[in-house]
């Protein structure tokens, strides 16, 4: 059996949404290159709906294509869906992920809700802290 | 598709094929039966451990046939703690950028009362021989230091390490893995008690492997069940196999000179190329590693994906990131040699066999270079590292 599947490989080779964006509405990045993969997540933002979003993912193959997966998933979508958005949710879009490479889906779950999590504090707009526990800014 | 992997296996040489073809179909009996088909094989494992003894300077009562690489470095070892737990001997000397077979078998014996010593390396990746000369105690029973690195292909001074084994009385073991057939080996003049060798490193077929066990030296059964190989290795000996091992050797060997002038133009090309690319670097000495070793640390990108892009088109090399491995941290013989965590995930291993032509390392510098640039400018590192908010490390 190959190591990733068909989608994991498409979106590794043909990435979507790869880039930064210029003077982004807020910007998330996780990990550390010790470990070997660090994703980098920008969002525009218009109201409450995500209208764009780009990424840039050091990592392997399955950190390149979760970041790729998960900045489909959550473009066009109001900030209350992107963040409900999980890791196994990506992973699942993915096809799968082999189990060691689970925390790559991690990373991009967790890249948004800090690149959220910037928008609100650069913004002054209340939000939950409980939906942003796990990140550490 | 261009194979740049040659470290993980060779193909099965045609001579090493056509050898084993006899012994499938005709010459198939067991050499521990008594009837001419037994007796026929029987002298087919003799001759191939003739043959296999004179090609390394050895004597065919000193070859024991085995699986292969892994099983020797645990047979070796394991015996020489064996022999020093009878002298109450139980200190052994190895490096830090041995192969697992070696470096899990010393773990083991750690838990079972050993003490360890695993030298550095140096940025070089070869092992001084002064330092082993200083770690050896009165209760050193074995120094184990490996031929030539897998990964970085360095090739250690074990001719001078054994010299000095030899006159402190302490047994040495070469892990040879990586050698055998790609250098002339001769287990006199190199002053090796024990030595590992693996059949398809060098064109023979996987699964098979020998130990050179200089006379006198006891070895210990890792298999129980039968008397096969002077009852040190239980278990009907894999004669297609052996005999496929011996032809491949003896191929390999047979103007080794010429092959490696060859394999050492097409290696320093790679070298010259890809060290084009900004911020990247060769992994070990430049000058004593293989001919057929190139082996690489790029800045801001990760392995894995590497691999993954150049296989697309159709480059077969490998690395020694975390990620292609499975476990957390990036290869130990990078981190020995100083790479940090950072540069060492981004690592690129080729390594050349004489069936590869100049065209195919002028394609595949240009396909590196390629790749390096698409993942940089897709890694946020290097972002960083361009607009001077991380420093390079290369």
């Amino acid at each position: 059996m190959a190591l990733y599947s068909e989608k994991v490989m498409d979106h590794f080779r043909n990435p979507r949404n790869v880039g930064i964006i210029e003077n982004a509405d807020g910007v998330g990045e996780v990990g550390n290159a010790k470990c070997g993969d660090i994703m980098k997540i920008y969002l525009k933002i218009d109201g409450d709906i995500i209208t764009d979003v780009k990424f840039e993912t050091f990592g392997c193959g399955s950190a390149i294509a979760s970041s790729s997966m998960a900045t489909e998933l959550i473009k066009g979508k109001p900030l209350s869906e992107a963040l409900e958005l999980t890791n196994k949710a990506v992973a699942e879009a993915l096809d799968g992920l082999p189990a060691y490479k689970m925390h790559c889906s991690v990373l991009a779950e967790s890249a948004i809700k800090k690149a959220i999590l910037d928008y609100y504090k650069k913004n002054g707009r209340p939000y939950d802290e409980s939906l942003f526990a796990d990140i550490d800014d | 598709m261009i194979y740049l992997d040659n470290a993980a296996t060779m193909r099965t040489s045609e001579v090493a094929i056509d050898a084993m073809m006899p012994y499938m179909r005709t010459i198939y009996g067991n050499p521990s039966s008594l009837h001419s088909a037994g007796q026929q094989a029987n002298e087919a494992l003799f001759s191939a451990r003739e043959k296999l003894a004179a090609l390394i300077g050895a004597t065919f009562k000193e070859v024991y046939f085995t699986s292969g690489g892994s099983e020797s470095d645990n047979q070796a070892i394991i015996s020489a703690a064996r022999i020093g737990a009878r002298k109450g001997k139980k200190h052994i000397i190895s490096t830090k950028i041995e192969h697992h077979a070696v470096l899990h078998t010393l773990e083991k014996l750690k838990n079972n009362g050993f003490e360890i010593t695993l030298l550095d390396v140096g940025e070089s990746g070869i092992v001084s021989v002064e330092d082993v000369k200083n770690a050896i105690r009165d209760d050193t029973i074995l120094v184990s230091v490996m031929y030539a690195n897998n990964e970085i292909g360095t090739v250690q001074p074990i001719a001078e390490i054994g010299k000095i084994c030899r006159e402190k009385g302490v047994l040495f073991h070469t892990d040879a893995v990586q050698a055998v057939g790609h250098l002339k080996i001769d287990v006199q003049t190199d002053n090796i008690d024990l030595m590992s060798i693996s059949a398809h490193k060098f064109g023979g077929p996987k699964g098979v492997g020998a130990l050179y066990a200089r006379k006198g030296v006891l070895l210990t059964s890792l298999i129980e069940g039968g008397a096969q190989e002077n009852n040190k290795r239980a278990g009907t000996e894999n004669l297609p196999a052996i005999v496929g091992m011996v032809a491949a050797l003896e191929k390999s060997l047979d103007d080794l000179d010429r092959k490696n002038a060859y394999l050492k133009k097409l290696r320093d090309m790679l070298i010259d190329g890809i060290l084009e690319i900004p911020h990247s670097a060769l992994n070990g000495d430049r000058e004593k590693r293989l001919s057929n070793n190139a082996s690489f640390c790029f800045e801001a990108i990760e392995g894995e994906s590497l691999l993954l892009l150049l296989s697309d088109k159709g480059i077969c090399a490998s690395s020694g990131s975390a990620c292609t491995s499975g476990s957390l941290d990036p290869s130990h013989v990078l981190l020995a040699i100083g790479r940090v965590h950072d540069v060492a995930h981004g690592s690129l291993r080729l390594t050349l066999s004489v069936d590869n032509t100049m065209e195919e390392v002028e394609y595949v510098i240009a396909q590196v270079k390629w790749v390096v640039e698409y993942l940089r400018n897709m890694s946020p590192v290097w972002r960083d590292l361009v607009e001077g908010k991380r420093q390079f490390i290369l």
